[in-house]
């Protein structure tokens, strides 16, 4: 294990930030750091950079005791969410900084420096805007310089703080790819922070699900997915509707129908059913299932989306490939609704 | 397009309002600076120069420089610190430290001279142990200089603020990740992004520094050619009639007021750039 984080703990006043967490990354892990604002998930990040002293627990780093370090002995690379560019030096100068602020003896010769700006431009596709001023650059432009200056220093982790976070929706995937792209030639541990959940599903090894200064969960995106750890995971990674039913070993029974536990075993009796809007069916009307009437229909990328209110005014959600929109789903038509199969905490 | 139709006056009525305007100023500001002019050249240039060539003048001349020459660079290194310490720190009392730095913006010039001669007079707290220990601060150098500083306390401070809290920290804290030390950090980073703001506010507070009266006057104690600035120089020869000797000095004060102006508008310019490149940034 490259990091180690052993029991973490910071208290703002009154509020932790980080209440006992723990967590390990492998060398040259991708590890995300998902959860809510308020999670902690950002104090985690500036404890492991060591720009925030936490008040009790370690961090190690390849056996040596970061706390005990300055973050410059750490060495690590940070991207922050607004980029952070030094406003008076060009981009050339911002990606040169982390090598020519070293003291005399260990600084690399001038024309070094110079060769390695430009390897790192280009490993970050900004080649030819070296004389440019940050003011002069677009969001997307200016995070990549920044991610060359984190990378300049040779790091020994890349830390990024919701660096797709001041972006919009096109540029965050060109960037997003771009990372990992970048993260598979450098090989370089990396963590980054992140409130969006397709984000970290989609770049990270591994997903660290924070709440409240806890770790929820910690998995691959796809353990994350099939075998959420509680029901505020499973909420944080995408919609879902609740339903209270009857646990009855491996099915959960509502009033009339029933339906398979992915997690059977957690809970018995009374128990709240959680399920997806893509393992959700709508029945015609008299069939078993929640009595509903569909609000409407809308067009959600590839699939279609029917919102759809129960008598007592609760919202539920189906969604379905375009070609296979049952018939129980037209717009202010009445209709029976059945997920598939819930999980229950 | 919007904004050029509303620029260009549009009626009779605002062609009037701006010509008010215009001759309010020339009343108040135009009229009486010409006169400092024309009263200073009424016996001719000759008269006029030979007021400025007056070794009480000159010795006036040069304390006002060394007086501003000792305060200014105080009050930029000061105003750093603190602007640094309210913008880059969170700290317990930092609105009664805010509300101190103003203090001077509100409280009368003669307030500020009167509390050294209070402190460090004859009569003062410390008054009998320094006249023990041969040290004088009130009618000399030191008390000139400590009324300045504190009539000139904020200029600097107040420009700062609030340009270093717009930037925030971020450029430091990335700056030392980079393996920059808190020096190199300072030099490389921080005071880049606010020199043009801390010329401006050096620009203001040496104005006020040269031209400051209230509090001077309390603590020099006018000696003539030893503790007279340019301010209190005039004064004197004004109230012994010179009326040509005290324009003379009078129109050398206005002449530093106006190259000051110079100096000011054209930073204006140039900061105004800088700082609009940080806000789109």
């Amino acid at each position: 294990m490259s990091l180690k984080v052993e029991n973490l703990a910071k208290q703002y006043g009154r509020t932790a930030a980080l209440n006992g967490v723990s967590l390990q990354a492998a060398k040259g892990e991708f590890l995300a750091l998902l959860g809510p604002s308020g999670s902690g998930k950002t104090t985690l990040l500036r404890a492991i950079a060591g720009l925030e002293q936490p008040d009790t627990g370690t961090v190690e780093f390849e056996g040596e005791d970061f706390l005990k370090q300055t973050p410059r002995e750490r060495r690590v690379g940070l991207v922050f969410q607004h980029y952070a560019l030094f406003r008076h030096m060009t981009v050339e100068k911002n990606v040169a900084y982390g090598l020519n602020v070293r003291p005399g003896h260990s600084r690399p010769p001038k024309a070094e420096v110079k060769d390695r700006v430009a390897k790192l431009l280009e490993l970050v596709q900004l080649d030819g805007l070296e004389k440019r001023y940050p003011a002069q650059l677009s969001g997307g432009q200016r995070q990549r310089v920044a991610l060359a200056r984190a990378l300049a220093i040779e790091p020994r982790m890349l830390l990024l703080d919701e660096p797709f976070g001041a972006l919009d929706a096109k540029v965050r995937k060109d960037l997003r790819r771009q990372l990992r792209a970048i993260h598979e030639r450098a090989g370089v541990t990396t963590i980054f922070v992140t409130h969006d959940q397709d984000e970290a599903m989609d770049l990270a090894d591994r997903v660290v699900v924070l709440n409240g200064g806890r770790i929820e969960q910690i998995g691959s995106p796809g353990e994350l997915a099939s075998a959420p750890a509680s029901a505020f995971v499973f909420e944080f990674l995408g919609d879902c509707a609740r339903l209270k039913g009857r646990v009855d070993g491996s099915c959960i029974r509502f009033d009339g129908f029933e339906a398979p536990i992915v997690n059977a075993g957690r809970a018995t009796g009374e128990a709240e059913a959680l399920f997806r809007p893509w393992e959700t069916e709508l029945d015609l009307e008299g069939k078993p299932g929640v009595p509903v009437t569909v609000h409407d229909i809308l067009a959600k990328g590839a699939v279609l989306r029917a919102e759809c209110r129960s008598d007592d005014g609760r919202l539920f959600e189906a969604e379905f490939s375009r070609d296979h929109l049952p018939p129980a789903a037209r717009p202010g038509g009445r209709a029976s609704l059945r997920p598939r199969r819930v999980f229950v905490f | 397009m919007r904004t050029l139709t509303a620029k260009r006056p549009a009626s009779v009525g605002a062609y009037l309002l701006v010509a008010a305007g215009l001759s309010w100023l020339a009343l108040v500001i135009l009229l009486p600076l010409a006169a400092v002019f024309i009263q200073a050249l009424a016996k001719g240039s000759e008269a006029a120069l030979s007021a400025l060539k007056e070794p009480d003048a000159i010795s006036a001349v040069k304390l006002t420089l060394l007086v501003a020459a000792i305060c200014v660079p105080l009050n930029a290194v000061f105003g750093l610190a603190a602007a640094w310490s309210v913008a880059k720190f969170d700290f317990k009392g930092k609105g009664l430290f805010l509300t101190l730095i103003d203090l001077p913006f509100s409280i009368s010039p003669v307030v500020s001279g009167l509390v050294w001669v209070l402190l460090f007079g004859a009569n003062g707290w410390f008054g009998s142990f320094l006249e023990h220990n041969h040290i004088k601060i009130v009618f000399a150098l030191p008390g000139l200089v400590l009324a300045t500083l504190l009539v000139t306390l904020p200029f600097t401070a107040r420009e700062l603020i609030p340009l270093m809290q717009d930037q925030g920290s971020d450029e430091e804290t990335a700056a030392v990740t980079l393996g920059a030390g808190g020096w190199t950090t300072f030099f490389s980073v921080t005071l880049p992004n606010v020199k043009w703001a801390l010329l401006y506010g050096v620009l203001l507070s040496n104005a006020r520094a040269m031209g400051e009266f209230g509090a001077v006057s309390v603590v020099s104690g006018h000696i003539r050619g030893l503790t007279n600035t340019l301010p209190l120089h005039v004064e004197v020869l004004y109230n012994e009639y010179d009326f040509v000797g005290a324009f003379a000095t009078a129109s050398l004060l206005a002449g530093l007021a106006l190259i000051t102006l110079i100096l000011k508008t054209g930073l204006e310019w140039r900061y105004a750039g800088e700082l609009s490149a940080s806000r789109r940034h």
